[in-house]
């Protein structure tokens, strides 16, 4: 597809120390862009340089460096840094307003457009039959072009918000209380899930955030729950919301242990906890009438729900509609092994395939102690020997490969900066290639975490070519959303400071023999974006 | 005796039936390695593909009521639009094969080397393409037995151990092949050719030289190459075969057949369980008859299927190919001369062994009160037997074994092997 890499070759070798001067210079001659305007690259070791501890921190702390981050992060020290990252300030940076601003679907609520499909379709059905289909096709686009617009919004905020831990945590939580866009009319609803369900309370209470995705339209579609009413009952989302929302399996390394009857008394508490895309209310006798709940199209209806006791885990829960749902969520929640589960998949993601018991136990004491706050049992996690040993990296602690998203979001930071991309379809066509589209897990349990799930022969060789695809600078980022071509943006630099200050002091002999064996500055990016040293994390 | 009944044997032998004692021991010989040796090719028709109009009950009047614009006419030798007899009665009358697969899939069928199985499919009463596709890979039960993360393939190459060389021919890895194993994937589409030169390969991997990463990306890149060469080697070795193709007016013969035969060739020499999806079957509206947008398809389809044979060479005879879809259409076509999503489809099953020329499973005619819910075809023969009674046969699966790949089934054996 794209054979451009021969094309403008260099006269000499680029050195990957230094020579900034001759390199600006290069630079002018091929007619990039890029960054040669900037401050000339430093040598390594220099006043700007952070080391290779303070990298790889940042490698975990945040989708990869830029120079936003390594800029704060020399300014105020690690300390401060991550009680900023743990601690942001509510709502979305200045520095992505214009990205964000044309994204239609932050503009609506899931609850009128939900609405707006559920009426087209029925518009659609009262079409004669020769015109019918135009216009399922045309509906459909629409859907299609709502999901897009989720993942650009996703992706503008993973790689330039400056609260990038908040982003990691928006993912994680996501896949966590992972839904799939394919099913039913979920296109509509899947921004806002992620945008008021989860991101919110990415670094909030784990019960909170419990909460918001049960009375949230993407998950009571998907998991069917707003199918269940009483004497229907579908046990779907109760079995999902114990293992894999907040227990664990029964059984499993969370030490939980519940019974079928248990699911079966959870899904009684669920029932007429669901969706009314229409504007009526059911009508009700009056002591149920004061139980009805409705916010946009989410409708707990007490004609659905099942008015007797239940017993969850052996806990009585009495008869009182909604907040009977609300006490067993925050009993789930307050379980010791919730705490396990989660504290136990945080480090999963974020420290080591196999974390240790000792950190574990650290981190379930700080959720328990602290209700389930989130950013206290990750600062106990990152402040950890373990996480310690991890950055130190030994044959116990390896690093791990980056899984695909940590992988291009980190790649596009590096190589584009704070030169915001326009046209995302690449990338996201990048996440399926390499099998982790957003909002594209099929089943309810999320992508793995851990290095074997991406470890394969095709995802390595994808990913190198999706190294040059990035380092070649050709692969329409800069086009328009409707794929006609931008301003010649040329190839990124990545021999530039960011890379002097934060990279090049860390690199591998390996590594730094094979880029000085490049033959010009886009085959440089591609092996350094394709070396160890960057795929690993 | 030739190797064809050999073959037959030792799958006979690998799922425990009586082998004649004269020819145990080359049966023996052949029931370890058969697990190897046999190759398994699943191609999945993702849409939803018009099935009555490719196995076409013939002789059911209702048939031709049904389908007043897209009808393939009565088989007739001396009209080339006309469906193509297969020879066998079913309920009503006589089977017969769309005529877009004339020159591909015919032969193989005169051969004796591809039967069909009508009324296939699943439980799955969605009509829904993604869950019923994701239920299809998944190979879960209609009661939603619990399978996440894995995909019934990876759960077969799982259970073959060392014997498995599992690869799917997709950009991304399909949820059937997803699982505990680890499988490659690698897209056979376009040119194939890989964007780095010899140079920048050995570059890129000498990066990983003496890391855990090594093996995979030398596999990977090897991988790449291989497919690079397949297609370097047939695009110089078939350009005499594509003029021919021309000759006949093949309405292509690119496309699917250049992917299946560079697929054949890693089937013939690196892999033994392989995963294709062909997507565009989806036919709503101008679907067509003889001619069209369906006949379009399955021509490229049969070339590429009966390429796919051709590549194989004498593996074929140790090959099994099922062509799948997550469901058939509505049996009537709607106002928009196409079809809408219905349920009962048609598996195809080929290979040199298979024991083909005929229809296979259960039937029934096809008329008004035959129909699922008035609509489309029912499912009597549900796939997750099907596959476990090949799967059996092929590798001497027993039913613990089965119970992995496809928990909950009872395999059913069709005697396609």
């Amino acid at each position: 597809m794209e054979r451009r890499l021969e094309a403008p070759r260099f006269a000499m070798k680029v050195a990957p120390l230094g020579q900034a001067a001759t390199l600006a210079v290069l630079i002018a001659c091929v007619g990039v862009v890029a960054h040669a305007d900037k401050h000339p690259a430093p040598r390594s070791g220099d006043a700007h340089a952070i080391t290779a501890n303070d990298l790889r921190w940042l490698d975990r702390v945040t989708f990869g460096i830029d120079t936003q981050v390594v800029a704060r992060y020399r300014a105020i020290g690690r300390a401060r840094f991550l009680d900023e990252q743990l601690h942001p300030p509510p709502g979305d940076a200045e520095n992505l307003s214009a990205d964000l601003a044309v994204i239609l679907t932050t503009r609506q609520t899931a609850s009128a457009l939900l609405k707006a499909a559920r009426e087209e379709q029925q518009r659609i059905n009262t079409l004669p039959e020769d015109q019918k289909q135009a216009a399922r096709m045309a509906a459909n686009q629409a859907a299609t072009a709502a999901l897009y617009d989720a993942s650009k919004r996703h992706l503008v905020r993973a790689l330039y918000s400056p609260t990038q831990l908040r982003e990691q945590m928006t993912w994680f939580w996501m896949n966590h209380f992972s839904v799939y866009s394919g099913k039913a009319n979920i296109r509509w609803s899947i921004a806002e899930y992620e945008d008021r369900a989860i991101r919110p309370h990415a670094l909030g209470r784990f019960r909170d955030l419990v909460m918001a995705t049960v009375v949230s339209p993407a998950m009571l579609e998907y998991l069917d729950n707003a199918q269940s009413a009483a004497g229907k009952i579908n046990e779907n989302y109760a079995r999902e919301l114990m293992e894999l929302h907040t227990l664990g399996v029964s059984g499993g390394a969370s030490g939980s242990r519940y019974s079928q009857q248990d699911v079966q008394e959870l899904a009684r508490v669920l029932t007429g906890v669901g969706l009314n895309l229409t504007d009526n209310t059911p009508r009700l006798p009056p002591p149920k009438q004061a139980l009805y709940v409705r916010d946009g199209v989410f409708e707990f209806n007490p004609g659905r729900h099942d008015g007797e006791a239940k017993t969850i885990l052996g806990h009585t829960i009495a008869p009182a509609g909604m907040s009977e749902v609300e006490e067993a969520v925050t009993l789930l929640c307050r379980q010791p092994a919730t705490a396990r589960f989660i504290s136990r998949k945080l480090a999963t993601y974020f420290v080591s395939d196999d974390p240790t018991p000792p950190l574990i136990d650290a981190m379930v004491a700080a959720f328990r102690s602290s209700d389930g706050d989130i950013p206290s049992v990750l600062k106990v996690m990152f402040q950890s020997a373990e996480f310690g040993a991890a950055l130190a990296r030994s044959d116990k602690a390896p690093a791990r490969l980056k899984d695909p998203m940590q992988f291009v979001a980190s790649s596009l930071r590096l190589a584009y900066d704070d030169k915001h991309i326009i046209n995302y379809r690449p990338v996201v066509n990048w996440l399926s290639q390499l099998g982790e589209p957003l909002y594209g897990r099929v089943t309810p349990d999320g992508y793995p975490l851990t290095e074997p799930a991406w470890a394969s022969s095709g995802q390595m060789v994808r990913r190198f070519e999706i190294a040059r695809a990035i380092g070649s600078g050709n692969a329409g980022l800069f086009n328009d959303d409707d794929g006609h071509p931008g301003p010649r943006t040329g190839f990124p630099m990545l021999t530039n400071r960011l890379y002097y200050d934060a990279i090049d002091p860390a690199l591998s002999a390996r590594t730094r023999e094979v880029l000085s064996q490049t033959s010009s500055q886009q085959e440089w990016n591609t092996v350094l974006l394709s070396s160890p040293d960057w795929m690993l994390r | 005796m030739d190797r064809r009944t050999v073959l037959k044997l030792a799958w006979g032998g690998a799922a425990g039936l009586l082998v004649p004692s004269a020819m145990t021991t080359r049966a023996h010989a052949y029931a370890v390695p058969t697990m190897a040796s046999a190759r398994f090719l699943l191609v999945f028709l993702r849409g939803g593909y018009d099935a009555a109009n490719v196995v076409i009950p013939a002789g059911s009047a209702f048939y031709f009521e049904s389908r007043p614009t897209l009808a393939i006419a009565r088989p007739d030798p001396s009209n080339p639009q006309a469906a193509l007899s297969l020879g066998t009665a079913s309920g009503s009358g006589g089977w017969a094969l769309h005529p877009a697969l004339h020159d591909s899939i015919y032969p193989l069928w005169q051969q004796g080397q591809v039967a069909f199985v009508p009324f296939a499919g699943t439980n799955d009463l969605s009509r829904s393409h993604f869950e019923t596709q994701d239920s299809v890979e998944a190979g879960a039960s209609g009661d939603r037995q619990r399978s996440y993360g894995s995909g019934f393939m990876n759960r077969l190459a799982r259970r073959m151990g060392g014997a498995a060389a599992p690869v799917a021919f997709t950009d991304g890895l399909p949820v059937v092949m997803t699982g505990d194993l680890v499988i490659p994937n690698v897209s056979l589409k376009g040119t194939a050719r890989t964007p780095f030169d010899a140079r920048q390969t050995s570059l890129l991997a000498s990066l990983y030289t003496g890391t855990r990463f090594e093996p995979l990306v030398n596999e990977g890149f090897e991988l790449r190459q291989t497919v690079a060469d397949e297609a370097a080697a047939m695009a110089s070795g078939n350009a005499n075969a594509e003029m021919q193709a021309a000759n006949r007016n093949a309405i292509s013969a690119r496309g699917f057949e250049v992917e299946a035969r560079r697929m054949a060739g890693l089937m013939r020499d690196r892999f033994n369980l392989g995963f294709i999806d062909v997507g565009g079957w989806d036919t709503h509206v101008n679907e067509g008859g003889a001619q069209g947008q369906l006949s379009a398809l399955l021509g490229n389809l049969g070339q590429g299927l009966s390429g796919f044979a051709q590549q194989m060479g004498p593996l074929w005879k140790d090959t099994v190919v099922v062509v799948i879809s997550e469901f058939g259409r509505t049996f009537r076509e709607n106002g928009t001369r196409g079809t809408d999503h219905g349920h009962g489809t048609a598996y195809w099953v080929l290979g040199g062994s298979v024991r083909g020329g005929r229809i296979a499973g259960d039937q029934v005619a096809v008329e008004p009160r035959t129909l699922n819910q008035n609509r489309d075809w029912p499912v009597l023969t549900e796939y997750r037997a099907l596959l476990a009674g090949l799967f059996a046969r092929m590798y001497g699966l027993d039913r613990a074994a089965l119970d992995e790949v496809f928990p909950g089934a009872a395999g059913v054996d069709l005697g396609l092997l």
